[in-house]
């Protein structure tokens, strides 16, 4: 029950911070709208090649663009922890009875939520642009739950990372490192039918790719086995990397 | 070492004074093998406040951070408010507060509500929460600024802030790491006055480390001089000013004189002792210092020796831990200074 409360508490926390800056999701959301319109036009008639399922280009692309916005949230999460690090707000909780589950899972939880927020602006756009989702409302919370599970997994990777290297320079520097290649060893952009086979291979071990492939599931068209079995390994991996980033808590403060 | 328990006269039951806090033996070692602490010990008693005085990196810090369960010690044991701080790292953390050297308030949040979600975190709730959140800021008079956001707040209103969050959940044991640094006199001397009146209002043990020999002079019941992770030596600082018997005579010089030349022409005085030059002044002890300066002025003009001015006064903590560390502490930035 502590431990709910205080995740509850921590949640809150952040999410109050956030408010504050609510400007962070246009300036977050920049990247992904650049790549949704300038490679939706760009590529428009890719789909006409075999191996695509569909015929309309911003319909392929959406859900993945959802996806890779999900992935930069949960990815720059780390920054957040080493501002409290710096700023010894860490610390403070740290000599406190806090359950130290909820300072990463409350920052985690948290970045999931604007997530929603992104994705939902960028769906619209989608929609503006001529995406169209044949899975309906059941295709669009299969693709919310999807990022969020993303964003969870990066972020809560991120944190660990972050609590491992203590540098904010570091963190960047690993971050920009993984965020880019990850987007494009994956379905994103391209059918994987269309992919060179060792890339093809790479993205069947991505877990970006496991989101794409839920968000463009459809739920109501016999997707079902998919959407099970990645919604699983998501899940799973969401809860492995929340307990890698509490381990790297605690050696954080074995170390002090 | 301090004497913890007195054996009582006349075999009376009197309870020996509760510790809140007790160190034995503490060892830390570093990454890179630097030794923060070597065998640190220390005890204080419930309700009173203690000073561990020393310049940066005596072991100041890492002791706090020891006691209060941040950090392990690589040897010894530990024990805040009863419990274990290795082997009850839980119920240490409900029984202190801690206030960290540096400012840990989170700036993004207002006053009240990183007082409230600290709070939260002790287990307080709805209507006691919110009074007592109002009644910490009115007394620490934040009252106006409680729902600023605190990354607008002044240095000496962000470490005020510290200190409540320290509060918020009456501990019984409160650390304060080095408090007052980096705040101007003015603020320094109110935050004094605060930190004395809110261990009495809330009958607090409170454990201090600070470089100001002021501070500890005017805070502290007991404080120990720490030096390279050990006590060197404990009392109340009057105790400790009393076993500099008599006074301080310093004799400043117009002119640069070598010191074997003073020790020579000083040396005959009977009742003088630790004679010392530094900054181009003579240091030295005397029962009686009004009685010694004659003699002593007799002595330089005999030698040659070319005074300025010559003052006497009761030895002030600079002079103890001149005495104890062999190296004088330069209160404003806490560095030593050599002779």
């Amino acid at each position: 029950m502590t431990s709910l409360a205080h995740t509850w508490h921590m949640t809150g926390r952040h999410l109050r911070n956030f408010s504050r800056q609510p400007w962070y999701i246009a300036f977050s959301l920049v990247q992904p709208v650049i790549y949704l319109l300038l490679f939706g036009a760009l590529f428009k008639r890719v789909v006409e090649l075999p191996g695509f399922a569909t015929t309309s280009y911003v319909t392929y692309l959406t859900p993945g663009i959802v996806v890779m916005s999900a992935l930069f949230s949960g990815g720059w999460l780390g920054v957040s922890v080493i501002t409290d690090l710096e700023r010894g707000v860490l610390d403070r909780f740290l000599v406190s009875p806090v359950w130290r589950g909820a300072l990463i899972i409350g920052r985690v939880l948290q970045t999931a939520l604007v997530t929603v927020i992104q994705s939902l602006i960028l769906i619209g756009l989608g929609l503006l642009v001529g995406a169209r989702f044949a899975g309906g409302a059941a295709q669009l919370v299969a693709l919310i739950a999807a990022a969020m599970l993303l964003t969870a997994i990066f972020g809560a990777l991120s944190c660990a990372v972050a609590l491992a290297l203590r540098k904010e320079e570091s963190i960047i520097g690993v971050v920009q490192f993984l965020l880019l290649p990850l987007t494009f060893l994956s379905s994103v952009f391209m059918a994987p039918a269309l992919m060179p086979g060792w890339m093809r291979q790479l993205a069947r071990v991505n877990p970006l790719n496991w989101a794409v492939e839920l968000g463009r599931a459809q739920p109501t068209a016999g997707d079902g086995s998919l959407l099970l079995s990645r919604g699983v390994a998501l899940l799973a991996l969401a809860a492995v990397a929340t307990w890698l980033a509490t381990r790297a808590l605690r050696a954080y403060q074995r170390s002090l | 070492m301090a004497i913890q328990t007195r054996p009582q006269a006349g075999g009376a039951t009197a309870a020996p004074p509760e510790l809140a806090i007790t160190a034995h033996d503490l060892v830390k070692t570093y990454r890179g093998g630097i030794r923060a602490l070597d065998g640190l010990s220390l005890a204080v008693e419930a309700g009173t406040i203690f000073a561990l005085l020393g310049p940066n990196g005596a072991g100041k810090s890492t002791t706090v951070r020891i006691l209060t369960t941040l950090a392990r010690p690589d040897a010894g044991s530990a024990r805040v408010a009863g419990y274990d701080v290795v082997a009850q790292p839980d119920r240490v953390r409900r029984a202190i507060g801690y206030v960290s050297q540096k400012s840990a308030v989170d700036p993004e949040a207002t006053g009240r509500e990183n007082l409230t979600l600290q709070g939260r975190i002790y287990g307080l709730r709805g209507r006691e929460l919110r009074q007592r959140v109002a009644e910490l800021l009115e007394r620490m008079g934040l009252a106006d600024a409680a729902d600023r956001v605190a990354g607008t707040y002044s240095g000496g209103m962000q470490r005020k802030l510290d200190i409540l969050m320290g509060l918020i959940h009456r501990p019984r044991v409160l650390f304060l790491d080095e408090p007052t640094t980096g705040l101007d006199p003015e603020a320094r001397a109110e935050l004094w006055a605060e930190i004395a009146r809110l261990a009495r209002e809330e009958h607090l043990t409170v454990l201090l480390t600070t470089h100001y020999l002021e501070e500890a002079d005017r805070l502290a019941h007991r404080l120990a001089i720490v030096d390279r992770g050990r006590t060197v030596v404990e009392g109340t600082p009057e105790q400790l000013k009393g076993e500099l018997q008599g006074h301080t005579i310093r004799i400043e010089l117009a002119a640069a004189v070598a010191e074997p030349r003073i020790q020579a022409a000083l040396a005959p005085l009977p009742g003088l002792r630790e004679v010392s030059l530094r900054d181009g002044a003579i240091y030295a002890r005397a029962d009686s210092g009004g009685a010694a300066i004659p003699a002593v002025l007799a002595a330089l003009e005999a030698s040659g020796v070319p005074v300025a001015a010559a003052t006497v006064a009761r030895p002030s903590l600079d002079d103890v831990y001149l005495r104890y560390v062999g190296r004088a502490l330069d209160a404003a930035t806490g560095k030593e200074t050599g002779r």
